[in-house]
């Protein structure tokens, strides 16, 4: 990446020369648009050459797996393993769903990802007055360890790795993971997986909040320290900036708002008393895979060499493993249209590049309909597909970090790092992201580009194939997955049913011990672990919670 | 006199935590001159009614994303029946299979906006129906 002064010179001159044709052909025949910006809100030079990309190889790019991994956390990368092809899946009941996942495994899907259904999220039972009409919509039903029992029936836990989409009450739902691996003889040090578990994502952009701010970041540092020790190949959170993306921000944003995120739940550990390398090594990240496939690949190398750079440099933290940006990513959702749905098999694929040209550790594709509905079996297989012609097929998988070098996506890595940066000590100024997200500063940040971006397409400065251009009259789709409102029906009696067959006796103890530890400051994940064995529900556990913590209370900041 | 403006209550019924394009709306309202009340998330039917009677709106726009409309919007507007407030404008919009919205329509939602409206849709509509 190093030229010499004296080539820079020519290089400049040459450059020169070269703006004043282009200029000229500019004003005869303009470009397309002025300025250009990317999807993530990027202004895009034309050209870019080795002006643009100062500094040397080793300082900045450097080599796979080693400090800071710009070009990717592994030495061999994808050459030693495809990334894990992970596709979200879960409606309806756990029956239903464990079906979906055999399906997912069976055609080549290589770790699973639970999606539950919001009152699930939200830690009501599906006999809830506010779950009515949520049961089993968005993901799985799960009230209790007797449908986590039925979920992962005749799956193996310690041949499959296992992602959870919860948040607030993640350490519930790990507890049931750990009970059921439990009843399969599986060690908890066998465990691997993840549980999303990053709330203050939720207060800025995904809304499936429970508790408030102080017992919430509790819960949080407890299952760090519990998962050190007890299941210590878990990724105790999975700080998230796919949602904050998907909610409207910018590129820039995305990693900025993740990255404070991430640094408050560093500095909740080490207040609690917690050894960062302890820790640090089991911190995972959720990247959106957006459009802009150049402007994703910068920003997962930017994402990279800004993580190891704030765990080194500005945490101090010792060991390698600490440094490591590890992070899932799901093709962005927001991008699907509802109109000639096959154009998003198009659109997924290249988002998919993105990823994998990216770096990323695991994969989620969208299916076609999702812009309408949870996917069918028939749509989930051409996403799982898509994963596999690509690292098969295409030879982006064969040699690692391809993009180096580029000089857009080296200037475009050091911008997005740069203004990440930037944003992020904004941040910390204002007190760090708690005080950021308590002000709205966050919110209204996301909301002010997911305004601009409307603005755009409904001008036309923006194309969406087939929305604002290309249009077809077509048909009404059919054939969309729906979930019965029976399953709720059929939920509320598994509940009775339970109710009436467990020792309320012991449920009532746990729920007791529960409450107790929730008033003190003692760990909570082993009263939480008793009172799931118990079959006590989710509901029920959340109830003691909320009684205990109270409720969070949103701002509203429009 | 100045001519009284058209107000908007754009609600989140229900648990879905997606509010991109209830912000979205709520802030062309604002553009088009409507005065816009934004309910925030995790409102129940009867916390959405009981806020358009203290706003006195024109219109109640509900955003859901989380497939519960079936059993969320009906209950918005049976309260409104049952509380005499027949004369506000309901719409809704997000994600709503198109063979959900006759149904929707038959429990007396006016229009439902599905993904890739133009806002300036949504705008005139609310301007030519809304009872002012």
């Amino acid at each position: 990446m190093s030229y010499s002064k004296e080539e820079l010179i020519k290089i400049q001159e040459a450059k020169d020369k070269w703006q004043v044709k282009v200029d000229k052909t500019v004003a005869k025949q303009g470009e397309r648009k002025q300025p250009f910006v990317s999807s993530g809100f990027n202004e895009v030079e034309r050209l870019y050459t080795p002006l643009d990309t100062p500094g040397s190889y080793s300082g900045k790019i450097g080599f796979p797996g080693e400090y800071p991994y710009t070009r990717g956390v592994q030495p061999t990368m994808y050459r030693g393993r495809l990334w894990t092809m992970r596709m979200y899946a879960g409606f309806s009941t756990a029956e239903e769903s464990n079906r979906r996942y055999k399906y997912l495994l069976a055609n080549g899907g290589s770790g699973l990802s639970v999606a539950f259904d919001l009152p699930t999220q939200i830690g009501y039972d599906s006999d809830h007055p506010m779950s009515e009409g949520e049961v089993g919509k968005v993901g799985v039903a799960i009230d209790s360890l007797a449908d986590m029992e039925i979920l992962f029936d005749s799956i193996p836990l310690d041949k499959v790795s296992t992602s959870m989409t919860i948040n607030a009450p993640a350490s519930i739902l790990l507890a049931m993971y750990m009970a059921v691996a439990e009843k399969q003889g599986v060690p908890f040090e066998q465990l691997r997986g993840t549980i999303q578990n990053d709330i203050l994502k939720e207060y800025a952009a995904r809304g499936t909040y429970i508790f408030p701010v102080q017992p919430s970041m509790r819960l949080i540092t407890n299952i760090f320290e519990f998962c050190g020790t007890k299941v210590p190949q878990w990724n105790t959170i999975s700080i998230s900036g796919y949602h904050i993306r998907e909610a409207g921000s910018t590129a820039i944003d995305e990693i900025a708002f993740t990255f404070a995120n991430g640094m408050a739940y560093v500095k909740a550990a080490l207040k609690a008393g917690m050894d960062i390398d302890s820790f640090a090594g089991r911190l995972s990240f959720f990247l959106n895979a957006h459009s802009n496939l150049l402007e994703e690949v910068a920003k997962f190398r930017a994402a990279r060499r800004l993580w190891a750079y704030i765990m080194k440099e500005r945490f101090g933290a010792k060991q390698s493993r600490s440094w490591m940006f590890r992070t899932h990513s799901q093709t962005a959702g927001s991008m699907l249209t509802a109109q000639q749905v096959n154009n998003n098999i198009v659109r997924v694929c290249i988002q998919a590049l993105a990823a994998v040209l990216g770096g990323t550790q695991s994969l989620h594709t969208n299916s076609r309909d999702e812009a309408l509905a949870l996917p069918t079996e028939e749509a989930v297989i051409t996403a799982l597909r898509t994963q596999q012609i690509i690292g098969y097929e295409s030879g982006v998988a064969d040699t690692v970090d391809p993009l180096a070098g580029s000089y857009y996506i080296e200037a475009l890595t050091d911008k997005i790092y740069n203004e990440a940066w930037e944003k992020i000590q904004k941040i910390e100024e204002m007190g760090g992201a708690e005080k950021a997200i308590e002000l709205g500063y966050i919110q209204n940040e996301i909301q002010k580009a997911a305004y601009q971006w409307q603005k755009d397409v409904e001008s036309g400065e923006r194309i969406i194939v087939g929305v604002n251009k290309f249009q077809i009259k077509e048909p009404e789709p059919t054939g969309l997955l729906r979930v019965d409102p029976s399953v709720q029906t059929a939920q509320i009696t598994k509940l009775k049913d339970l109710k009436s067959k467990r020792d309320n006796l012991a449920v009532s103890n746990c729920l007791d011990d529960l409450r107790k530890a929730a008033k003190g400051s003692e760990n909570m994940m082993p009263y939480i672990l008793n009172a799931v064995k118990s079959y006590a529900t989710e509901g029920e556990i959340c109830g003691v919670l909320r009684e205990e913590w109270g409720e969070y209370v949103a701002a509203v900041t429009l | 006199m100045a001519q009284r403006k058209i107000r908007v209550l754009v609600a989140k019924p229900g648990l879905d935590g997606h509010d991109r394009g209830a912000k979205v709306i709520a802030q062309a309202f604002r553009d088009a001159g409507f005065e816009v009340i934004y309910t925030g998330l995790r409102q129940t039917p009867e916390r959405i009614v009981a806020t358009a009677e203290q706003e006195d709106v024109d219109c109640i726009a509900m955003s859901m994303l989380s497939g519960s409309h079936l059993t969320l919007m009906p209950k918005v507007t049976k309260l409104l029946k049952q509380k005499n407030m027949n004369e506000i404008l309901v719409i809704g919009g997000g994600v709503i299979p198109g063979e959900d919205i006759p149904l929707l329509k038959a429990e007396g939602i006016a229009e439902i906006f599905t993904p890739g409206t133009p806002t300036s849709v949504c705008v005139d509509f609310v301007k030519n129906h809304v009872k002012h």
